[in-house]
């Protein structure tokens, strides 16, 4: 013992007071070096498929990018296109310079643009409030009052032919809040006949009167006139909008426990989604006219917008069944446990919840109506592609040019589609009340 | 006596159809009824108004009128002298051809795009997601033309292909993509083919019986069998016996040039691929997402329980996810399904002759009779329709989680 102890005080003992400083990871652990094998050349096999997947990238920038580069913006026809480009590969984006106004406007007369430019400016002002809870909830009014708005500035005519519908509207709305008190359904069938009532007698004498006195008149469009995306905007904004009122009626009558209504409704629904698109729009062209009374015109666009909204409506059904079929039974027995009658259950309680769940589907079906708006071409609608088949490459000049026209159509759909994905992607995190 | 022993019972009053909850809703049904059929009735005898009004009557006659007009793509022979309904036929036909067509491309794309996406690999999930936004995000009458114009504009015109030193070249000397369309090989069936043809069906049905016998053997002995190389066996050697025993009965017919066109073999026109293409490119990029979010619905703790089980990779795969995985996925697929069958309706706009441009195009227009072309349309599409539904329900009843 006393051998070790000596050997211990003779022996300065080596104690390291303060640690290294850790050194940096090796170049292959740390930054891209680390980032690169691991996301891409974790093993052979992994690196195979990024050189596969880096050869197609290179191949497609080589097929596109000479393309895009090149392109050719000013020109008067193809062959000019094909003179400045002097055998070299590159687009003929002239004729996209050239032919804008119709493939956004149609045939819409030229001096008016600038009304439906407002128009389109208005729809988001318009939207806003609808999208974003945090905006002030008095631009509500102006969401009410944008279609009639909308509607006058793009066909143009007397202003006092929106301002009768909206009146009729009114008259409806407060017939409802008189009697609503007595029963929820009495009171909304009151509404729509006295809605009616309104359009049908008042409105006429009325609008002739107000117009003689005051004027308020912009140069009417004709329907057929308006062409191009604007028409695509409209009949997917305007669909999207009634066929979720639609949508949720039907989806409320086919989960009710009255069987005739449930009947009908599921008759309707399974019917509607059954058939494709094409046919009800073939329906519109030739077939309504046949249902109404002899004599009665309708113009094509509405038409198309009854048969579309329909078709939307029943989807949008389906969507939001899903959603009040997920929602636990506990929220409509506590519902009736505090003694709401049905319409007030599903006012307060059960569609918001149900709506919220539904979100996803919702949008999905409101991104697919506004792709399917393109369908109308084949009804020879003048909407975006019809334009680009018919008008424009069927003109000598443009013969051939389909690829730029084409991609100015998916690109101008995909900044839409995209745009509509991304904000349900942000509105699902945001009504997330769930905890996860 | 009664009405001491249940004085509850109220009187029946007239306004209790609208005020008391068990009348209320006979009441409300009662009106929807009326309303439903008064709407019908309106609109039928709207129809019956102006249908006397033009002279015309609801027939059916027409279907056996001669249909004048000729189909360029069809699977059974037809000339501009046969009827409307023969017409139909052929569009039928072609329809549930694009739809097969669509529908198998679609769905190998789509299962290979939705594993891409969940690759490790980020280069690989990037392209594959970036490919189902672009597809997802676009009209798919768009891509249709696109594609269309492709196939009729920027392919050679068939007589690239002559001469010494041709501009274009057959692939592998058997298939010739020209703008009018493709040429592809057709096989020639002869007298016993039908033989080669059975041979080769029971050698498929041996490959099953084979993979249950070595699950069974496995089960009872714990001894594998070599399925593999014994399926592959099964596969080719019954069917290339017979094949060449019988004298080679089924020959190839390939695409030859001659005067300004190819002759012999399949012409598979642009517009037919073009849809086909297209709807799968489309379709595809929808059932990818499927795929994906099946495969992630799948809890990441039965992958660790089966390899805390001892298994390997691929037989988690096969035995654990995918089991799971399809039973999420297969809903939606069959209703994608469901959306491409009907979106070969689109054909109209490359003038691909399927029901749409038969029946709902050229006879309609032909003979004037929309109301009766539109109407038997819808019913094709619609007994489609619920026929791919019942089969979605019989399928999810037996997939169904069995809860006991």
């Amino acid at each position: 013992m006393s051998t070790a102890s000596k050997s211990s005080a003779r022996i300065k003992p080596f104690v390291r007071h303060d640690p290294l400083p850790a050194k940096a990871p090796p170049m292959a652990q740390s930054g891209i070096a680390r980032w690169l094998r691991e996301n891409l050349f974790s093993s052979p096999g992994n690196t195979v498929m990024t050189l596969v997947a880096g050869y197609a990238l290179v191949w497609l920038a080589m097929q596109i990018g000479p393309w895009l580069l090149n392109g050719v913006w000013s020109a008067d026809s193809i062959r000019d296109c094909r003179e400045q480009l002097e055998g070299a590969t590159g687009g003929c984006f002239a004729v996209i310079a050239e032919r804008w106004p119709q493939l956004l406007f149609g045939n819409y007369p030229s001096e008016h643009y600038g009304r439906a430019g407002i128009a389109f400016i208005m729809l988001f002002v318009a939207l806003a409030p609808l999208l974003f809870i945090e905006l002030p909830r008095k631009m509500l009014w102006f969401t009410g009052l944008f279609p009639f708005i909308a509607y006058w500035l793009i066909w143009g005519g007397s202003l006092w032919v929106s301002v009768m519908a909206l009146a009729g509207l009114v008259a409806g709305a407060m017939v409802y809040k008189r009697l609503e008190w007595r029963s929820a359904a009495g009171a909304l069938a009151a509404g729509i006949v006295t809605a009616f009532v309104f359009w049908m007698f008042l409105s006429g004498p009325l609008v002739a009167g107000l117009s003689a006195v005051v004027p308020l008149q912009l140069a009417p469009v004709e329907s057929g006139e308006i062409g191009g995306f604007m028409i695509n905007f409209i009949l997917g904004t305007t669909c999207i909008a009634l066929s979720l009122p639609l949508g949720i009626a039907l989806a409320l009558g086919r989960q009710s426990n009255l069987p005739i209504i449930k009947g009908i409704c599921v008759l309707f629904i399974e019917f509607i989604r059954g058939v494709p698109l094409i046919t009800l729009l073939f329906v519109a062209s030739v077939m309504l006219a046949y249902f109404l009374p002899p004599g009665t015109n309708f113009d094509l666009i509405l038409r198309v917008i009854i048969m579309i909204t329909l078709f939307a409506a029943a989807y949008m059904a389906e969507a939001i069944r899903g959603g009040l079929a997920a929602l636990p039974k506990g929220q409509y027995e506590a519902a009736n446990s505090l003694g709401l009658d049905y319409w007030q259950s599903m006012r307060l309680i059960i569609l918001p919840q149900a709506l919220k769940i539904s979100i996803p589907s919702i949008v999905n079906i409101a991104i697919g109506l506004f792709k399917d708006t393109t369908l109308v071409s084949i009804i020879s609608m003048f909407d975006m592609l019809g334009m680009i088949k018919g008008p424009i490459l069927s003109s000598t000049d443009w013969f051939g040019v389909y690829w730029e026209l084409y991609a100015f159509a998916g690109l101008l759909f995909f900044v839409f589609t995209y745009g509509i994905s991304q904000y349900s992607q942000y509105l699902e995190r945001k009504l997330a009340t769930d905890h996860r | 006596m009664t009405s001491a022993t249940d004085p509850s019972q109220p009187v029946f009053r007239l306004e209790m159809l609208i005020t008391d909850t068990r009348y209320r809703g006979i009441t409300f049904q009662i009106i929807a009824f009326f309303a439903f059929v008064l709407l019908f009735g309106w609109m039928a005898w709207n129809a019956a108004q102006n249908l006397a009004a033009l002279g015309q009557n609801i027939s059916y006659g027409f279907l056996g009128e001669q249909a004048g007009y000729d189909i360029n793509q069809k699977l059974i022979p037809f000339v501009s002298t046969d009827t409307h309904l023969r017409a139909a036929f052929v569009g039928i036909l072609n329809t549930l051809l694009v739809a097969f067509l669509g529908c198998v491309t679609a769905t190998i794309l789509g299962v290979f795009v939705g594993v891409a996406r969940l690759s490790k690999n980020w280069l690989v999930a990037k392209l594959m997601s970036g490919y189902v936004e672009i597809f997802r995000n676009v009209p798919v009458l768009i891509w249709i033309l696109i594609i269309f114009s492709v196939m009729s504009n920027a392919l050679p015109a068939p007589n690239a292909f002559r001469g010494e030193d041709p501009a274009a070249s057959m692939v592998m000397g058997a298939i010739a993509f020209t703008n009018r369309g493709v040429y592809i090989p057709r096989p020639l069936w002869e007298p016993g083919s039908a033989i080669v043809v059975a041979v080769f069906l029971l050698s498929i049905l041996s490959i099953f019986a084979l993979r249950r016998y070595a699950i069974k053997r496995l089960f009872d002995t714990g001894q594998e069998t070599p399925v593999l190389p014994l399926s592959l066996a099964l596969l080719f050697v019954p069917t290339l016996l017979a094949f060449f025993l019988l004298g080679r009965p089924i020959g190839i017919e390939y695409p030859e040039l001659r005067g300004f066109n190819f002759q012999g073999g399949v012409q598979v026109f642009g517009s037919l691929i073009g849809l086909w293409f297209a709807l799968a490119l489309y379709t595809g990029a929808f059932i990818a997402e499927n795929v994906r979010a099946g495969i992630m619905a799948v809890s990441k703790g039965q992958t660790e329980a089966a390899a805390a089980l001892g298994m390997r990779p691929g037989r988690i795969m096969r035995l654990v996810i995918l089991p799971q995985a399809l039973r999420v996925i297969i809903p939606p697929l069959i209703s994608q399904y469901l959306n491409l069958t009907k979106n070969t309706s689109l054909a109209a706009a490359v003038g691909y002759m399927d029901i749409t441009g038969t029946l709902g195009g050229i006879t309609l227009n032909q003979t004037g009779r929309s109301f009766e072309a539109i109407l038997l349309l819808m019913l094709f599409y619609l007994i489609i329709s619920l026929s791919i539904a019942g089969i979605m329900n019989l399928y999810n009843n037996a997939v169904k989680l069995k809860e006991r």
